[in-house]
């Protein structure tokens, strides 16, 4: 594809017209705040505001011997495995499904693809209802079974409900795209196997799988910048960061501080971190994209 | 397919129907719930059958007031007018502003153009969870919090459009722009009438992605709004919530989820040839 036109319009002062909104947009909201985050990050300021004062590298070393930090990461790391690792798995089985099945796909495809309308706060609120220790329909189907279900006092109940709500919400986007992948597999292939005798369990892990791989990765640093970034709502809804600070994933942890304990220079090194590892995961999506366009 | 296999087709079946199920137990548990009145819910287990309730509690959730168990809610449908406002002005605003930076880019060759696209570019990278208070100090400065402006315009800045858009007019043939030209037609004239036109489907693609984008936010409101009519609906939910689970009025707070719920939920089902592609095409 062409990068560059070769017929063009002349003019002087249209051009900036017309990208003037964005521009001003991107200034304003973007450029401006990003700049003021790095500022904050080597200042100190006192509860009231009223004294600030230089300190260089502090607040990030401040950050590095916190041990609520460290943990927050770890939180998040085990809660972006989690999300990814169910959300794939179970959105390849059904887009693998769906493939398969010549009767009813059309339906099945609609039928699962809907969540991805719904907010990730709803989402939080819908899993809370069903999970809530004394009014919850599962915590009492479970208390039947012998098991006590209570997330406001067992962490790893807490992890598991965040868990299981962005999993919900995620996996009808992966679920598109897996099916995406698979139907542009040629059917050739596939007869090809067939023909020398691989049974359907071994044409998907010797066939199908490997030619998904591009998906299955392009989907799994989606997932990964998805579970980092876009759940802060189910956490918020669902447990507040707790009990304690258990579900207290890195953008949970970076509001708290900011706006519950007002740790400005604190809450912008954290910023500049996240800033740091979103733009890290997009060059590398980024990266794949330009592989994937060179080889096919 | 490559043999018939009736023992995996119905097995194929029933894993997609425990799917489906469970996908859609939590909205269904949800609705049920909508329709009962408080004192059922916390009946544990509560019924998983249609309660007598649901005008009443719809009504309650949509208009406001005092509920039947003597609590306070706002109205939801005032709610959704906020959410429904921000959406819109949200994916048109993206839509209009990534139109005009594309063409300026693909069609005009100016100073700093280089720098330009790359300016759009690194916007791409980091979410406004990310920056969230500096840019709420700004919109904080410039006194629109609790504005319709504080709440969209800060997202409009993405570069996702404009980076879709400018693929696509890359692909366009440079004959309709000579043709346009012969004709006499100026660059205005050729964006509107050839080049807008030639968008449609992106921009219907782009507007359902976009709309439910606006509609789902929830960290930017709950920071940018402190007055009450300005609550958008998915984040009004999270202050019906008062102390302990079973003191929560669940009818109301499950009404007003499936409210929230309906529009985006239409707009996907109903536009869903647009959406699977402005899913794919916004991710290249």
């Amino acid at each position: 594809m062409a990068v560059e036109k070769r017929v063009r319009f002349k003019s002087s002062w249209l051009p900036w017209a017309l990208i003037a909104p964005q521009m001003a947009i991107i200034l304003v909201f973007f450029f401006w705040p990003a700049a003021q985050t790095v500022y904050q990050s080597v200042l100190q300021q006192d509860a009231f505001g009223t004294t600030t004062e230089f300190v260089g590298l502090e607040n990030f070393r401040r950050l590095w011997n916190d041990g609520t930090y460290g943990a927050s990461f770890w939180t998040t790391a085990k809660f972006s495995v989690m999300v990814a690792v169910f959300g794939l798995t179970i959105a390849l089985l059904l887009a693998v499904m769906v493939d398969r099945v010549v009767r009813g796909a059309t339906i099945y495809k609609m039928l699962l693809i809907w969540p991805y309308a719904v907010a990730p706060a709803v989402a939080g609120v819908l899993w809370l209802f069903m999970f809530a220790p004394s009014v919850g329909i599962v915590s009492f189907l479970l208390r039947g079974l012998g098991f006590e279900w209570n997330h406001l006092l067992n962490a790893n109940h807490a992890m598991a409900l965040i868990v299981m709500a962005a999993v919900w919400k995620q996996v009808s986007y992966n679920f598109l795209f897996f099916l995406a992948g698979l139907q542009s597999i040629p059917k050739s292939l596939i007869e090809a196997a067939a023909i020398d005798g691989a049974r359907p369990w071994r044409r998907f892990w010797t066939i199908v799988f490997p030619l998904l791989s591009p998906v299955t990765f392009f989907l799994l640093v989606i997932n990964i910048i998805y579970a980092f970034f876009e759940t802060f709502a189910i956490v918020d809804t669902a447990t507040q960061g707790g009990p304690g600070k258990a579900t207290s994933i890195l953008v949970y942890q970076l509001y708290y501080d900011g706006f519950k304990a007002l740790d400005l220079g604190g809450s912008a090194a954290q910023s500049l971190v996240l800033m740091v590892i979103v733009v890290t995961l997009t060059v590398i999506q980024f990266r794949y994209v330009e592989k994937r366009v060179q080889y096919q | 397919m490559v043999e018939r296999s009736p023992v995996l087709d119905a097995a194929s079946h029933v894993v997609l129907l425990l799917g489906v199920l469970v996908i859609a137990f939590p909205v269904y548990l949800t609705f049920i719930a909508s329709t009962q009145t408080s004192q059922e819910i916390v009946q544990v287990p509560m019924s998983l059958a249609p309660g007598t309730s649901m005008l009443e509690t719809y009504r309650v959730a949509l208009v406001g007031g005092v509920t039947s168990v003597g609590g306070r809610v706002s109205s939801v449908a005032h709610m959704m007018w906020v959410s429904l406002v921000s959406a819109l002005v949200i994916a048109i605003g993206k839509i209009a502003i990534s139109l005009l930076s594309a063409f300026a880019l693909v069609y005009f060759r100016f100073p700093f153009r280089t720098l330009v696209f790359w300016m759009i570019f690194i916007t791409l990278m980091v979410p406004v969870e990310v920056r969230i208070f500096p840019t709420y100090k700004v919109v904080s400065d410039l006194g629109m919090l609790n504005t319709y402006a504080g709440l969209t315009v800060p997202l409009i800045a993405s570069a996702t459009a404009t980076f879709l858009f400018r693929q696509f007019f890359l692909t366009v043939p440079d004959e309709l722009v000579e043709a346009a030209r012969i004709d006499g037609a100026g660059p205005m004239r050729f964006f509107k009438d050839v080049l807008v036109p030639l968008s449609a489907t992106s921009i219907a693609a782009l507007f359902v992605i976009q709309f439910i984008y606006g509609w789902n936010q929830y960290l930017w409101p709950l920071l940018m709004t402190t007055d009450e009519s300005m609550y958008p609906v998915v984040m009004g939910i999270k202050r019906m919530f008062g102390g302990g689970d079973a003191a929560n009025e669940w009818n109301v707070i499950m009404a007003t989820a499936i409210l929230a719920m309906i529009p985006p939920a239409v707009v996907v089902l109903v536009m869903q040839r647009w959406f699977v592609k402005g899913l794919v095409d916004s991710e290249k």
